[in-house]
């Protein structure tokens, strides 16, 4: 290449879309490739294949395709050379429902082993055997016996029969590849009861973890805005929950939180503030009454949300601050000279020019909390009340054992965040540069 | 005299003794595990006293005398002991007495520091609107800093003395979270020893650390070049490829993992390092394109141009200027993507099953059952944590610019 690269450079400069201009197209769709083929790969590809997946009565089991198994063992306990014995092989298929096609058996008979009767359907070529069984029906059961008498050697050795291993093959419907579509997934998680709960509490979720996360992160960025000794400390500290793992801190809380032996409940009954411990990730709601009417507070719910605010306000501080520190000081001492006071410089002159940045965080991050797993599944396993969309993936999925179901629940899960990034992609402020 | 003034230096005060008195009870509680009770009605009013008493002396003309704040320091301390009948922590003088001293004392001057520094200036005749808002702020500045300050580093303190203690003193007092140095070295680290030894944590460490070396190095591998065609070659496609490489940085982990956990089951690849090693990186590539490119954008193009024209290849120019010249950008998006690896939790816990193979985060977590001690499943945190806050901490400079340099991460 780098002669070529020489060669164009030495005929002048190009016209149009010349040779050089397009040698330098080609070297950057090459230099893109790699990107774009491990991207495919594992983004986009996944994305469709959901898709696909959500529309499929596939179960968990379904990954192991049908086949048939096989297992074998001597009888007839031989004990002197030339006893008679055989090898049994006793075959299932797999499946209850569905069948296999062109079953094919082989072994090897163990050395030592003389036959004298094989089934109607293997043939015997040397040592090596082969049974062709042809189509099995689904739940299928069948023995195979090898008959045959024992030498000295056979008895010798330590379960000869173990030196290989029966290798079956055959050909099943695979459920993934095959097309059978239906309805049934989407018909199932939309006739749920809990499916509305699921995305209210998503909602609720997203909206409050997102604008905790962004209000905690002003106030902290408030804080650190004047200069002051020990500022970088307080700045790497106040990041730790963010760049701490999401296992160790999520763990932390649910200790921290235990009802029997976390230190938040201990303080609040030793000090007399509650009289019972607190299960703040078991329990659902809290209920009381105001003005006599009932109400029910959601209380693991809120907890999970404190966690999220708790754990991500580090993010938009940071962002929040690099935005105020970019600032221009002049407004404020010409603010300062016409007598405006700290707040009011900060409604006026700070919080819009910050308008800009909160928004896109408050997108970004609403996005990242809806998109959210890890968290809920560590704190509350999506019981009590906590169920997000995303949870709620995992549990049909994995925890029911039904894949196209969670597959389903996904594709609600995409079709959402589609409509949140087209809303992100209209509104996100074009000089934020995000 | 003004009222308004008088009203705001007695709130002053009262909200930093009612602040100062819980924080410093608490504090005492955890390290002691004593339960202080905080007398917090005497101290508010002895905070609200000692803050007038601080105003009027600032304000006094006579400049004779103690200084301002010792005379409200006295006041605190006297008011408080008087109305808290000497036990300002509701617990005898017998108990620990070295410690509740010390906690006084750090009340005393705590409060009175922090009321200081909030009034200064003030004083109780007429303040103008400028000057009341200056007390507000510093009062919500410096309430705020001792609220983030607990609620940040109370977690991870927490999380390490946990660790440190053995199940029945964990159980006899959850509050004590006192190091008991009687037990000696062993004990305090039993935790830790029994993970390393009989949980494999040793390997656990070391698997994680090869899992996000080598998803750093792929992901340079792959965004390197990409970043570089998008930001300095010129094809059809650039302007909307920069843009919307972000746009896969949205997509939910929780959506890819069904069709990936399907298709990696089929193919072999579910339960093995490989298999982890496939969708780390794509997870990261774009991000560290996207960081990539803004750096090299930033990169005067005048000088690669320099090396086409002295006969450098553009691999050459990539290798011998734009690569040097972007050493600090190369250092931010490697440890930020060291970081997502090794705090990555959902793919791990769902490809792998063998133990032999578990990152950290999926040991973690199968710690996490009712046979296994709280306090080893918070020294799996500790362990898990230490290396990822180490690097932080070393690098800071580097990932808050990285962070902030329109990076980002789920």
């Amino acid at each position: 290449m780098s002669a070529q690269n020489q060669n164009s450079e030495s005929l002048g400069p190009p016209k149009g879309v010349g040779p050089m201009q397009r040698r330098e197209m080609w070297l950057a769709y090459l230099m893109l490739a790699p990107t774009f083929a491990i991207i495919l790969m594992i983004v986009a590809g996944p994305l469709l294949a959901n898709f696909w997946i959500s529309v499929k009565p596939v179960q968990l089991a379904d990954l192991r395709p049908p086949t048939v198994l096989v297992n074998e063992r001597v009888r007839g306990r031989p004990a002197a050379a030339g006893d008679s014995a055989e090898i049994e092989y006793r075959l299932r298929n797999s499946s209850q429902e569905a069948e296999v096609r062109d079953v094919v058996l082989t072994d090897a008979i163990p050395a030592g082993f003389n036959v004298t009767a094989v089934p109607d359907v293997c043939a015997l070529n040397g040592s090596a055997m082969t049974c062709t069984i042809g189509t099995v029906e689904p739940g299928w059961r069948e023995r195979l016996k090898i008959e045959g008498t024992v030498t000295d050697a056979f008895l010798a050795a330590n379960r000869p029969e173990r030196a290989s291993k029966p290798v079956i093959s055959g050909d099943a419907d695979n459920i993934l590849t095959s097309f059978d579509f239906s309805l049934e997934n989407f018909r199932r998680i939309f006739s749920a009861d809990e499916f509305w709960s699921v995305l209210r509490v998503t909602f609720y979720y997203t909206i409050f973890g997102t604008g905790g996360a962004l209000v905690l992160g002003l106030f902290a960025a408030q804080l650190l805005n004047t200069a002051f000794k020990g500022r970088g400390f307080v700045r790497g500290l106040f990041l730790f929950p963010y760049v701490s793992p999401v296992i160790a801190v999520a763990f932390t809380w649910v200790v921290l939180f235990d009802p029997f032996s976390g230190t938040v409940n201990a303080l609040l009954t030793k000090m007399g503030v509650v009289s019972d411990p607190i299960n703040f990730f078991g329990q659902r709601a809290i209920e009381y009454s105001l003005f006599g009417i009932q109400m029910e507070f959601p209380l693991a719910l809120t907890t999970v949300i404190a966690f999220e605010a708790w754990r991500y306000f580090p993010l938009s501080f940071l962002f929040i601050l690099a935005r105020m520190q970019s600032i221009n000081t002049d407004m404020y001492e010409a603010a300062e000279m016409d007598g405006a006071t700290p707040l009011q410089q900060f409604w006026y002159l700070s919080l819009p020019q910050l308008m800009g940045i909160l928004s896109v965080l408050f997108l970004l991050r609403f996005i990242w909390t809806f998109n959210k797993f890890d968290d809920i599944f560590l704190l509350t396993g999506g019981n009590a009340g906590t169920r997000t969309l995303t949870v709620d993936v995992y549990e049909q999925g994995f925890a029911l054992s039904n894949l196209g179901a969670g597959a389903a629940v996904a594709v609600v899960v995409f079709v959402v965040l589609v409509t949140f990034a087209t809303l992100f992609i209209r509104f996100s402020p074009k000089e934020e540069g995000l | 005299m003004r009222p308004g003034s008088i009203i705001l230096a007695a709130i002053t005060g009262l909200i930093w003794g009612v602040t100062g008195i819980v924080v410093i009870a608490v504090t005492l509680t955890l390290i002691t595990g004593e339960v202080a009770l905080p007398q917090a009605t005497a101290a508010g009013i002895a905070g609200l006293v000692s803050a007038l008493v601080f105003v009027w002396r600032q304000s006094a003309v006579s400049s004779g005398g103690l200084q301002a704040w010792v005379i409200a320091a006295i006041t605190l301390f006297v008011i408080l002991m008087v109305g808290s009948f000497a036990a300002p922590f509701t617990l005898p003088l017998s108990t620990v007495p070295v410690w509740q001293i010390l906690a006084l004392i750090v009340f005393v001057l705590g409060a009175t520091w922090a009321t200081s520094v909030c009034l200064s200036g003030a004083s109780l005749g007429a303040m103008s609107r400028y000057e009341r808002e200056v007390i507000y702020i510093r009062i919500a500045k410096g309430v705020g800093f001792v609220v983030f300050t607990i609620i940040v580093a109370l977690p991870f303190y927490v999380m390490v003395m946990t660790s440190l203690k053995s199940q029945q003193t964990l159980l006899a007092n959850p509050l004590d979270l006192s190091i008991d140095f009687s037990q000696g070295l062993d004990g305090l680290l039993r935790s830790y020893v029994e993970l390393f030894t009989q949980f494999n944590f040793g390997r656990y460490l070391l698997v994680s650390a090869y899992v996000s070396v080598s998803t750093v190095l792929l992901t340079l591998l792959f965004s390197v070049p990409g970043a570089y065609a998008v930001s300095r070659l010129r094809f059809p496609g650039q302007a909307f490829l920069s843009r919307s490489v972000l746009l896969i940085y949205m997509v939910p982990a929780i959506v890819l993992v069904i069709p990936l956990y399907a298709v990696f089951s089929q193919l072999g690849l579910r339960n093995t390092l490989t298999g982890l090693l496939i969708v780390y990186p794509a997870t990261t590539i774009p991000v560290a394109l996207y960081m990539l490119q803004g750096y090299f954008r930033g990169i005067p193009s005048e000088l690669e141009e320099a090396g086409l024209m002295d006969g450098l290849t553009r691999i050459g120019v990539i290798l011998k200027i734009t690569l040097p010249l972007s050493l600090p950008a190369l250092a931010s998006v490697s440890l930020y993507v060291f970081m997502i690896a090794w705090n990555e939790f959902l793919f791990a816990f769902m490809f792998l099953d063998n133990p032999d193979i578990f990152t950290l985060s999926r040991g973690v977590v199968s710690l996490n059952s009712s046979e296994v001690p709280r306090q080893h499943l918070m020294a799996g945190a500790v362990i898990a944590t230490v290396p990822v806050l180490v690097i932080f901490l070393w690098f800071e400079r580097f990932l808050v610019q990285g962070l902030t340099a329109g990076s980002v991460k789920g």
